[in-house]
């Protein structure tokens, strides 16, 4: 019996759109999607019904993600998000060259969205901009908001989290891409404070910047900390997945 | 944009209270039709705010979803077909919605809503 086609289809980069003020599928997308096709088997068993990228620039990632885990007919569906008016148009016509569906939505992260979801988003996959850049080229209009991430490139991630974590329903996991200038493990220390286990998915390295593809899940084994508790115990174990990681640890972390 | 959408949006312009349902301003619409799923239905039912998909609905020319539902109408397959037509098939792809509070008007385009706000309703 052939194995259906559909296993491990991803989007074509000949059927992706572009424009010059959309970003283009690059090492970070194709990380993320590595990092979904990775962890596919996962995902299906959650059994997730309702999927949301936030920042969808060409709709390389979610076109990708309906792709690997089927679309209506299993009972899924998908919202994408990004703040670049070229950059939704760019992603509706790449869902429509792989006949895939999703609703599309132009807007700042989940503004507008994240009040009647929340709870509800089972799969949210985000590739923010996390380029450390002057502070002034945060959400500048045009191809700008896909990279520049302030100081660290922190500035959207940071505003990122707070909304994943009220999004997310109890099954829900965030995949998000983060670069070692980001400081990934304060991220994780910040998500294990509301809850959150983690673990690196996938790991790029180039020669000018070092890639992780982190996942994030609610765990009701990890503590949400209350404020001046010192590390609960087993905390130096689960550090000890990022100590082969060349991490900046920040004194104040 | 799906009538799911319009129910899971709201205004998001700073100081308004009671963003939603914003309202449907319809100038094109396409149906599409997609296979139905008793179980996305199903779960997906009590996050719905039903008089908003109603009225949504008959803003489309969809007259059929009755005025109130609870969940036991959803053993009916009649039932279904309807909430999933109403739901998943119906597409806005000109027009506006509308803030009900303010009145802005945040544009629909080849089905995609704008959200983005001015700097000072941020």
């Amino acid at each position: 019996m052939l194995v259906p086609s559909k296993i491990s289809r991803i989007a074509q980069i000949r059927l992706v759109n572009c424009h010059p003020e959309v970003y283009e599928p690059c090492d970070d997308s194709f990380a993320l999607v590595d990092a979904l096709l990775a962890d596919r088997t996962n995902l299906l068993e959650r059994q997730p019904r309702l999927c949301l990228e936030v920042g969808c620039g060409s709709g390389y990632v979610i076109t990708s993600l309906a792709l690997i885990l089927g679309e209506e007919n299993n009972g899924v569906h998908y919202f994408a998000t990004d703040i670049n008016p070229h950059a939704v148009e760019v992603t509706r016509k790449t869902l429509e060259a792989h006949g895939v569906q999703a609703e599309v939505i132009c807007t700042d992260i989940a503004s507008g969205l994240a009040t009647r979801l929340e709870g509800m988003v089972d799969v949210l996959v985000v590739n923010p901009p996390y380029v450390p850049t002057p502070e002034e080229e945060v959400g500048c209009e045009g191809i700008t908001a896909a990279w520049a991430g302030g100081e660290d490139g922190r500035s959207v991630i940071d505003r990122i989290l707070p909304v994943a974590d009220k999004l997310l329903s109890d099954r829900g996991c965030l995949y998000m891409v983060t670069l070692t200038a980001n400081n990934p493990l304060q991220i994780c220390l910040l998500m294990r404070e509301k809850g959150y286990a983690s673990r690196i998915v996938v790991q790029r390295s180039t020669e000018e910047e070092s890639l992780h593809v982190i996942k994030f899940w609610r765990d009701a084994d990890v503590e949400v900390k209350e404020p001046n508790r010192t590390s609960p115990t087993g905390m130096e174990s689960w550090l000890s997945q990022f100590s082969r990681f060349p991490f900046r640890r920040n004194s104040n972390s | 944009m799906r009538l799911l959408t319009h129910n899971m949006l709201s205004s998001n312009i700073k100081g308004v209270t009671n963003g939603f349902p914003l309202r449907l301003q319809v100038e094109k619409s396409v149906e599409k039709e997609v296979d139905l799923n008793p179980d996305f239905l199903k779960n997906i039912f009590p996050k719905i705010e039903w008089k908003a998909l109603v009225d949504a609905s008959r803003a489309l020319g969809y007259p059929e979803l009755p005025d109130e539902a609870e969940p036991s109408m959803l053993d009916s397959h009649d039932f279904l077909k309807k909430f999933h037509h109403a739901l998943l098939e119906l597409h806005v792809e000109e027009g506006a919605l509308i803030c009900p509070e303010t009145g802005r008007n945040f544009p629909i385009s080849k089905g995609i809503p704008n959200m983005l706000l001015h700097e000072d309703e941020v």
